[in-house]
């Protein structure tokens, strides 16, 4: 393992049972690292397994097969009390700011929790201060200690869902869809405090979107995902400016951009709608929406390739 | 002068709570020319629905029209009972909204839901409201139209549940198409596909359509004419290209800064400061004053009046003068 990454998923899969036969194919064979101190995006359409993947590197759900290391310790099947240690480092934002906060407790009982299970404080004086401590570093004040979650707007709610992942230093945070739920003038905010959050205390972030656009200024490098399969892997500028599976660039051109002039004139349209995760397609799983398909990617399965300074899981690129 | 499908004029909406009255929509007005798509935007709780809903006359209540008019062709529409106005509905206006799956009744096909419509509105037999449905499936775009009319909502994904609420918004072939944020809930690559979708829609049977989105981008991609709401007023509007070449409210230009700012790489990212004003408790003056750099002590005093900046391009802000 390189001395710099900071968690390592080996060929994980996650898999939920439906009946004795059918199992839903969430995630599948994935395999790949975080480095310290990075910003990894993780984006795909609704459904491709993104989540699920993202909660279950941080042990929130249970994989069916495969690994996943933080630092040097192997943290899948580990005993709940060996782990306990381990959860205090990896932490969650949520997407839905108004579903994660619970309605019945004061901002300072929420963004406290968190101290008081791993006693941090000695008092609960000291408790207090830490919280507003942390109500300040998420641009939050002391004013704000003994209101509950509906006297705030989804802003500000997030703000404190953030404060409460902060709460115990942790090391790594998934941030899973955190401003989908906002406005743009309030998403902006958001970005700019996590990104100054992320300098500021040295986290790594695994970024979870479905929309593209607002993963450019965050992420030090993109993960895109099909349906349970990693598609590419590269630095943000790469699959930004020169996207090579066909799905990036899919992606990156249907999203909508805010200038008239830039209309599109052909549209590349994706045909049909996102395969089953039942029943997922043979070979790639990509290939019934794929214009480029052809009968190796119907049969054989892609593995992720090295290709112009990126990872690309695509039949095209072989050489 | 151009023939017109649908008139605002001077709306007001209220909601009257306990805590007061909220003003949703206040004193709107705007034009919906023939074969064309406007679209409406603004963040949340800035009255856009709330306009829509004004012109379905679908409002719960507490809420209200107040006053003004709203007009389709020659008819006027707050002058109509109830049953009238149900006539009108699915005939002449239809809209669509956000999320599919709570508009559609789950315990029946889809199929029977939009023939519904076609026997409501038409004096046609079971059967031939049938094929009309199958003919409808296929002009939205969905595969095995013969299938899917068996299919309960749950059983379509998210695009094509969209699509069946297109079919059963155009089936009468409606002189208006209210689309209430139709593609937020989609994923991308299904967004493109519906608004490539109501684009068609418009071309071929000549529907004007009313694009409610908080997305600058859906609306430069699809509209005509652009009217930009905060806070229950328009605070400008224009031809689509002359607003996006040319936005003079500070609001807009803060919105549209705050999309452009993504594409950058590092840095700070643009945003409005504050948040919106709580519509129970107006400023006095320009509802964007608090939140403007641009601020004046006129805007404190009085709310400004939209005034006409260019040709066909009104804007409400004591500090887009009237230099041009």
């Amino acid at each position: 393992m390189q001395d710099n990454t900071l968690i390592k998923v080996q060929d994980l899969s996650v898999e939920f049972p439906l009946s004795s036969k059918k199992k839903v194919h969430a995630v599948s064979d994935v395999s790949l690292e975080v480095k310290e101190h990075e910003v990894l995006a993780l984006v795909g359409e609704s459904g491709c397994g993104k989540s699920t993947l993202g909660k279950a590197m941080i042990q929130l759900i249970k994989p069916t097969a495969g690994e996943v290391s933080f630092k040097d310790a192997v943290i899948t099947n580990m005993p709940a009390k060996a782990f306990r240690d381990y959860r205090r480092q990896m932490q969650i934002v949520f997407q839905d700011p108004y579903a994660s906060l619970d309605p019945r407790m004061s901002v300072r009982d929420i963004i406290a929790e968190p101290l008081e299970t791993y006693n941090v404080c000695a008092t609960p004086k000291e408790t207090t201060e830490r919280v507003v401590e942390l109500l300040e570093a998420v641009g939050l004040s002391a004013d704000h200690l003994y209101r509950y979650a509906h006297q705030f707007s989804g802003g500000q709610r997030q703000r404190i869902g953030i404060a409460r992942a902060i709460a115990l230093n942790p090391s790594f945070i998934v941030c899973d869809e955190p401003v989908s739920a906002l406005d743009v003038s309030v998403q902006n905010q958001i970005l700019n405090l996590l990104k100054d959050l992320q300098e500021r205390f040295g986290l790594t972030y695994l970024f979870i979107s479905h929309d593209l656009s607002v993963v450019r200024f965050i992420a030090n490098r993109v993960c895109v995902m099909f349906l349970g399969k990693l598609c590419e892997l590269g630095d943000t500028e790469t699959i930004y400016t020169n996207p090579l599976h066909p799905y990036t660039r899919f992606l990156l051109d249907a999203i909508p951009k805010a200038d008239p002039h830039r209309r599109r004139k052909e549209r590349m349209l994706l045909s049909g709608e996102l395969p089953s995760p039942v029943d997922p397609p043979s070979g790639c799983r990509f290939h019934t929406r794929c214009p480029y398909a052809t009968e190796k990617c119907r049969t054989q399965e892609p593995e992720m390739k090295p290709v112009e300074g990126r990872m690309v899981a695509c039949h095209l690129y072989a050489e | 002068m151009e023939k017109m499908t649908l008139q605002v004029n001077d709306l007001c909406t209220s909601f009257f709570t306990d805590k007061g009255e909220i003003k949703a929509v206040n004193h709107v007005s705007f034009d919906v020319p023939k074969r064309s798509i406007i679209g409406i935007v603004g963040e949340s709780g800035c009255g856009k629905s709330m306009t829509a809903r004004s012109v379905m006359r679908l409002l719960k209540y507490p809420g209200k029209i107040v006053s003004g008019s709203i007009a389709i062709e020659d008819k006027e529409l707050t002058a109509l009972t109830e049953a009238e106005m149900s006539n009108v509905r699915g005939e002449e206006i239809s809209m669509i909204f956000q999320e599919p799956m709570t508009s559609l009744n789950p315990v029946m096909k889809v199929g029977k839901q939009v023939q519904e419509v076609v026997l409501l509105h038409r004096k046609v037999t079971k059967q031939e409201a049938k094929k009309e449905v199958i003919r409808i499936f296929e002009k939205v775009g969905i595969s095995e139209p013969e299938k899917r009319y068996e299919c309960y909502p749950h059983e379509l994904s998210g695009g094509l549940r969209q699509r069946v609420m297109i079919a059963m918004a155009m089936i009468c072939r409606p002189k208006l198409l209210i689309a209430d944020e139709p593609t937020t809930a989609l994923d991308v690559t299904v967004e493109a596909q519906i608004l490539e979708l109501m684009k068609n829609l418009r071309d071929e049977i000549g529907t004007s359509i009313i694009l409610i989105s908080h997305n600058l981008g859906v609306v430069a991609e699809l509209c005509d004419y652009v009217h930009v709401m905060y806070a229950g007023r328009i605070v400008e509007q224009a031809e689509t290209f002359e607003l996006f070449d040319n936005p003079k409210h500070p609001y807009t230009i803060g919105l549209m800064n705050a999309v452009d700012s993504l594409e950058k790489k590092q840095g700070v990212l643009d945003t409005i400061p504050g948040t919106v004003p709580n519509l129970l408790d107006l400023p006095e003056g320009c509802s964007f004053e608090p939140r403007c750099g641009k601020r004046c002590e006129k805007c404190v005093e009085c709310v400004p009046e939209l005034h006409e900046i260019a040709p066909g391009h009104l804007v409400r802000c004591h500090a887009c003068g009237q230099e041009v």
